[in-house]
């Protein structure tokens, strides 16, 4: 079933994405398979566990459900201090 | 608590806000712009973070070093935006009865913090190219080669 999510891309993948964020219509079960599909975006090729995820501002795992309304953020390398 | 700021770090104000009649200790770390990275000169640093996440995941890391450590006050801030060399990017403080705990609370805190906090280093090179610390290399080819990302807790060296 085709969901409604919103998705955010930071620094590395923003810069590849070109835009901050889109609104898209998905039937990933999962940030993981949503991430793989949107490859073509955010442009990394690494498994999804080297990077971050978070789910309405919560930090989350990437086997966690994506569902209609959720906003996803996708997270590079972070290279905080 | 956890701070995210634009302006300066002060060290000397964020100390005093530790300040208590039963601390006969108090441990800090700062980390600073340096001006070279893997050999490359570097003239400045942009941070970007998303900082919603930043405050509640490192109110969390203070949170566990309390549950740890018996320790009175902590706190950190983190610069974003644009850096010069020498300037402070982010700040930790903790003070405690004792220095044992002052100490292990301070490096679990900003070893957590480079790990979990949802912050990003972009570089300036003195050759005028710009990179992404951390995996420019993974991002486009997909591959692990042995460097840094900064997924184990025994890879975060603060300062590094």
């Amino acid at each position: 079933m085709k969901k409604q999510i919103t998705v955010r891309y930071f620094a590395l993948f923003r810069e590849h994405a070109g835009i901050s964020g889109e609104t898209l219509e998905s039937d990933a079960e999962s940030a993981a398979a949503l991430f793989a599909q949107l490859k073509h975006r955010h442009g990394s090729a690494e498994p999804a566990g080297h990077c971050k995820v978070a789910i309405n501002d919560q930090m989350a795992d990437w086997d966690a459900p994506v569902r209609d309304g959720d906003v996803v953020l996708f997270f590079p390398p972070v290279a905080g201090g | 608590m956890m701070l995210m700021t634009e302006k300066q770090i002060l060290p000397e104000e964020m100390r005093d806000q530790l300040r208590d009649a039963a601390a006969g200790a108090y441990a800090s770390f700062e980390g600073w712009i340096r001006n070279h990275n893997d050999g490359l000169p570097v003239v400045r640093l942009e941070y970007e973070a998303y900082s919603p996440l930043c405050v509640t995941e490192g109110d969390k890391i203070i949170a566990e070093a309390r549950s740890r450590w018996k320790i009175l006050h902590a706190r950190c801030v983190h610069r974003s935006g644009s850096l010069e060399i020498g300037e402070c990017a982010v700040w930790v403080g903790v003070s405690s009865a004792h220095r044992d705990e002052a100490f292990h609370a301070c490096r679990y805190i900003i070893d957590q913090v480079k790990l979990r906090l949802p912050i990003w280093k972009k570089e300036h090179y003195a050759n005028g190219d710009s990179g992404w610390v951390n995996c420019e290399r993974c991002a486009s080819h997909g591959e692990h080669q042995g460097h840094e990302h900064g997924l184990r807790p025994q890879d975060a060296t603060a300062g590094r």
